[in-house]
């Protein structure tokens, strides 16, 4: 009797091996494409700021030389202006060879000498309190200098958007997964109860409540997505940290920038995975139950 | 075996345990398993059920654990109205009966031991709390040394064993039993039989149907009689 004291009490639901590990097998792969659509998510927004920031931390000025006045002479005198406002850490004149390095990818030495370049100069923005384009184009006037500042806004809103379409892709995605996993233990609900429906008539003829019953199915395959979640999630870890050991901190692309950090968003996925299994196994086995099973 | 109730049996409250009224079952008119069937079980009262195969004798058990709701009539359980019960309230009526039935009903994936348990397990008893009387239960149903195998190491008697015991381990109120005594031998026929009077002396309300009119008989509890789905005989 001792013995049987300390002994775990046996679940009153019989094991159906085939049936969760096709189950299990299922939700570690929703489990693992899950993580993956979080890091790449995490990832691709992380990028997206990066280069925002690039973008917002420079300005662009288009300089028109005066009459009596060289392109070259009025770009250094705006530089020369810009240099002291406020929100500007550095402003340099583009001489014509850097001009022509940025444009010869695109159209070649062939027309270059020809070509009217314009006269443009860099302006590298305070990070924390940068000049805004406004301010930069009334410093220039008030100079005497006929130019038309960019301050990248158009660039930086795509990117932007881009980063939120993406964070609102792989919600879309992490929710999807959710939903399927979710469907997947509804379904396999559904067949176990049909597969024990003896023992739940016994069960239920002895007294068990419909709360009860489902509360046998919901810790079953809570459980069941825990651990198929924890395997997902570990072949997912592996695969990031892979990456990010091969690939350094840019990982294999610049446009997903991986960090050691971000191995720490796969560790709720076998707590998020029991938890919308119970949720999915409890809704379907009360309402079977009330049907009457 | 000394057999205690868990509680003083309410009789002084409700002094029927069952009572059916013009209660028929079936969902054909001309071909209704039950009809005009009018019984009632006083508290503490022991009572046979006798009659042919097909004379409806577990289908009226089957109405009274509730897994089937009567067609017409009124069916009362410990002096409420259960007829038309919703689902949520049978746990509450089927804990306070413990229902032998002819397929048993054993878990196969359990133990004797845990198999026995069940009742007392699902009204959130810990093991410590009932390891004893279980135990004891299945002592004296002759499978103490048999407490770890499965139901699929039993035989048919033995299994039946096991399903009496499994019923009577809580102390139920009312014992509900079908051919309890159809796969044992004389001897543990009369060893049941015994075990149900003690129960009953103690307070405990038991309706046995049988085939064994001999059995009934011999108990010297009030013998009802159905056919054709019609009591015919010591109806109350």
């Amino acid at each position: 009797m001792i013995g049987r004291l300390f002994n775990a009490r046996p679940s009153l639901l019989p094991r159906d091996s085939g049936g969760e590990a096709w189950l299990a097998g299922l939700i570690a792969v929703l489990c693992f494409l899950a993580c993956l659509s979080a890091v790449g998510a995490v990832a691709a927004d992380r990028a997206a700021h990066g280069w925002a920031r690039q973008l917002r931390a420079e300005a662009t000025v288009q300089v028109r030389p005066r009459v009596g006045e060289t392109g070259a002479e009025a770009a250094a005198r705006a530089a020369q202006t810009l240099a002291g406002v406020e929100g500007v850490d550095e402003a340099e004149a583009m001489d014509r060879a850097t001009a022509e390095a940025l444009l010869r990818p695109w159209i070649g030495d062939a027309v270059l000498p020809d070509l009217p370049i314009p006269y443009l100069v860099t302006v590298r923005l305070d990070p924390v309190a940068p000049a805004s384009a406004v301010t930069l184009g009334r410093t220039l006037a008030e100079a005497g200098l006929d130019a038309t500042v960019d301050d990248h806004s158009l660039w930086r809103g795509e990117v932007e958007r881009s980063a939120g379409l993406i964070t609102l892709l792989a919600a879309a995605a992490f929710l999807l997964t959710a939903g399927a996993a979710g469907a997947a233990v509804a379904y396999a609900t559904r067949a176990g109860m049909a597969a024990q429906a003896g023992v739940i008539s016994t069960l239920s003829l002895n007294g068990a409540t419909d709360g009860a019953i489902a509360g046998l199915f919901q810790t079953r395959y809570g459980l069941l997505a825990a651990g198929a979640g924890a395997i997902g999630a570990g072949v997912a870890l592996l695969l990031v940290a892979g990456l990010r050991f091969l690939g350094g901190a840019e990982g294999v692309t610049a446009a997903l920038p991986l960090a050691w950090s971000d191995l720490l968003i796969l560790s709720p996925c076998p707590l998020l995975a029991a938890t919308v299994a119970l949720v999915a196994a409890r809704f379907t086995a009360l309402a079977r139950l009330k049907r009457g099973h | 075996m000394s057999v205690q109730p868990r509680r003083a049996y309410p009789s002084d409250a409700v002094s029927d345990t069952v009572r059916l009224s013009g209660v028929g079952f079936g969902y054909e008119a001309t071909h209704r398993a039950l009809r005009d069937v009018d019984l009632t079980l006083p508290a503490g009262s022991f009572h046979f059920l006798t009659g042919p195969s097909g004379a409806g004798k577990s289908t009226l058990l089957t109405l009274l654990t509730l897994a089937e709701q009567p067609t017409v009539g009124t069916l009362h359980l410990f002096g409420k109205d259960v007829t038309a019960a919703p689902r949520r309230d049978l746990p509450a009526f089927r804990r306070r009966m413990g229902v032998v039935f002819q397929d048993f009903r054993l878990l196969d994936h359990l133990s004797a031991f845990d198999n026995v348990a069940l009742p007392l397990r699902l009204t959130g008893g810990t093991r410590a709390d009932y390891a004893a009387d279980v135990e004891e239960m299945l002592d004296w149903v002759g499978l103490g040394d048999r407490m770890d195998d499965r139901p699929a190491a039993f035989s048919g008697g033995e299994k039946q064993r096991l399903a009496i015991a499994r019923a009577v381990v809580s102390k139920p109120d009312l014992i509900l039993a079908d051919e309890p005594t159809g796969s044992v031998d004389a001897a543990m026929g009369e060893r049941l039989l015994k075990l149900f009077q003690s129960l009953n002396r103690l307070g405990t309300t038991v309706l046995i149907a049988s085939h064994d009119e001999a059995l009934a008989e011999r108990s010297g509890a009030t013998v009802l009689k159905l056919d054709g789905g019609r009591l015919t005989g010591a109806a109350a």
